[in-house]
């Protein structure tokens, strides 16, 4: 255990863990009490079609060309699908579940001319371990961002998030925030595509705010528990994952999930935590 | 008019000094359309503040309409609203809006302080630092709403009376003068109730305007000093000594049931035909006289 800590590689791949952990963690607060779950779940199917297409348009597959695809084509699927939503009578998770199944598709059909479909797997389910310095800073980057805007957007947000029309009332431009966090929401989960994949990406972006949600009656606690929580899954899970030579994207989740498990069978309603905390 | 004093309204558990009895509300002409239907038409009502009033009419009359428009919270396709003299053509930190039960989501992850302490970002703004007179807003808030021990509640685990408590705390921290409350007897048991008809009338006492729309009519003339029978457009408005009639009650409830079969095709209208709002009283006395 001493041993692996030594190296450059793991050190790497355990400091971009806990920052994704971090800031997925502190968003997935965001995203609970938005309810947007199943928003989030459509959008790690539409991180896949993204990067096959980030392939065919760079040539290879890049940290750079599926972040970039990912991104482009997340962002089209969500920011299309609230534009839907806000011009038509569709709410948005029809518009969501119509739009997404169709960039799956087409990056279905796209994967044909991608050459490169061994390392897309890495894709598909993470693999941080191979974390190169550059995806660290684009990852670090993408945290820097997401902590700031949300913390410094905070109280908006709250009342956005509490009372939307109150808040539009108070002249909060509830639109444009609710924009902010779907594109924030794109960003944090591809920056942990690296980390757990697009599948499992789903997981450190919900599950955490989840558990907290269970244990808290305070949006901050929310927030910087639900960091606190992903960033110990994940460090938690790298560890674990080098111990038992497990998949450290599906370790991290497993932790996550455990940590949900606990919070709902020992959470409040039965008073154990309460008492505790 | 005096100026608002800095340290003012709650300082002295509760009196809105710079308001009593002065500042005047004058709404004309208020129309409020959601697309192409008219829900709310031609309203006018002038009161000032010391005064409890009461929006009533059939389910789908436009009282919560109303009210959203007085808050800011829906546009106004025609009319105007003139309080303190000047005009309000948005929202207005000395109007605060409670909502109806069933808009607010419960399960949100706030305390009764936390809920207060809202009230207060509307002067904060976005980023300016809480500073220690924001804390007082809200420990007088809480402490002239008597929820000082349940502070540290979430929002859901409060009895009904007390949710009601906690949103006026929060208007009261929001220092707002006029109280616009969408049915806050609703879900009220009795000892609620009369609960909340006390504190009500002694905002009024202390100098607020408060305005609820309500559908007991049983209740409304110990609770209110003014009446605004609404059904879309303004059936009557005054006193309720002088409006509160069966004859102006049938004009807005008992005359509604032929236009009934017309309507059809909205649902809130139809539901009142067949499933009476709680208090069958209004019919029957329509249908008495």
């Amino acid at each position: 255990m001493h041993d692996i800590l030594n190296y450059p590689f793991f050190q790497r791949a355990l400091l971009g863990a806990l920052i994704i952990g971090f800031t997925n963690g502190c968003f997935s607060a965001y995203v609970v009490l938005r309810r947007s779950a199943l928003v989030a779940g459509s959008l790690s199917h539409a991180l896949l079609p993204g990067i096959a297409a980030g392939i065919l348009v760079a040539g290879a597959l890049t940290a750079w060309s599926a972040f970039l695809g990912a991104l482009i084509a997340a962002l089209l699927v969500v920011l299309g699908s609230l534009a839907v939503a806000k011009s038509s009578r569709l709410d948005q998770g029809t518009a969501l579940a119509v739009i997404f199944t169709i960039a799956f598709a087409v990056g279905l059909i796209l994967l044909k001319y991608v050459p490169v479909q061994v390392k897309l797997e890495d894709y598909l389910f993470g693999d941080i371990l191979n974390i190169s310095s550059s995806d660290l800073w684009v990852t670090f980057g993408i945290s820097v961002v997401t902590l700031t805007l949300t913390t410094a957007l905070q109280r908006p947000i709250l009342l956005t998030l509490f009372e939307p029309s109150v808040a539009a009332a108070q002249g909060v431009p509830v639109r444009a925030l609710n924009y902010l966090i779907m594109t924030l929401l794109v960003l944090v989960m591809v920056s942990s595509l690296q980390a757990v994949g697009c599948i499992l990406a789903l997981g450190l972006v919900v599950a955490p705010g989840a558990t907290v949600f269970l244990l808290t009656n305070s949006t901050r606690a929310m927030f910087w528990g639900g960091g606190v929580l992903g960033a110990a899954g994940a460090a938690g899970g790298m560890v674990l994952a080098h111990i038992g030579d497990f998949r450290p994207g599906a370790t991290i989740t497993v932790l996550l999930g455990a940590a949900f498990l606990l919070a709902f069978f020992f959470g409040p309603r039965s008073g154990f935590f309460r008492r505790k905390a | 008019m005096s100026a608002p004093p800095d340290n003012s309204p709650l300082a002295d558990g509760g009196h809105c000094y710079h308001c009593a009895h002065h500042h005047e509300l004058q709404i004309s002409g208020l129309t409020v359309r959601y697309q192409s239907v008219v829900a709310l038409e031609n309203v006018g009502l002038a009161t000032s503040c010391g005064n409890t009033v009461a929006l009533i009419g059939p389910n789908g009359a436009g009282k919560s309409t109303l009210l959203k428009a007085i808050a800011g919270l829906v546009p106004r396709a025609a009319g105007s609203i003139l309080w303190r003299g000047a005009r309000v053509s948005q929202w207005h930190r000395e109007f605060a809006y409670l909502p109806q039960r069933e808009e607010v989501d419960w399960s949100f992850p706030v305390t009764v302080r936390g809920l207060v302490e809202m009230g207060r970002y509307s002067q904060l703004g976005w980023w300016r630092r809480w500073r220690p007179v924001d804390g007082e807003k809200v420990d007088a808030a809480l402490k002239v709403m008597r929820l000082e021990d349940l502070e540290h509640r979430q929002i859901s685990e409060l009895s009904g009376g007390q949710q009601q408590r906690a949103f006026i705390a929060r208007a009261l921290a929001q220092e707002a003068h006029v109280l616009l409350l969408d049915e806050p007897f609703n879900g009220l048991d009795r000892p609620a109730r009369e609960n909340l008809s006390a504190l009500l009338r002694e905002l009024a006492v202390q100098g607020r305007l408060v305005i609820a729309s309500h559908h007991d009519l049983a209740t409304v003339p110990a609770l209110f000093d003014e009446v605004l029978i609404l059904n879309r457009a303004p059936v009557a408005y005054g006193r309720v000594a002088e409006v509160f009639t069966p004859a102006r009650l049938s004009q807005a409830f008992g005359d509604h049931e032929p236009e009934a079969e017309e309507a059809a095709s909205m649902p809130s209208i139809v539901s009142t035909a067949s499933i009476p709002p709680i208090p069958v009283k209004p019919h029957r006395r329509a249908g008495a006289v």
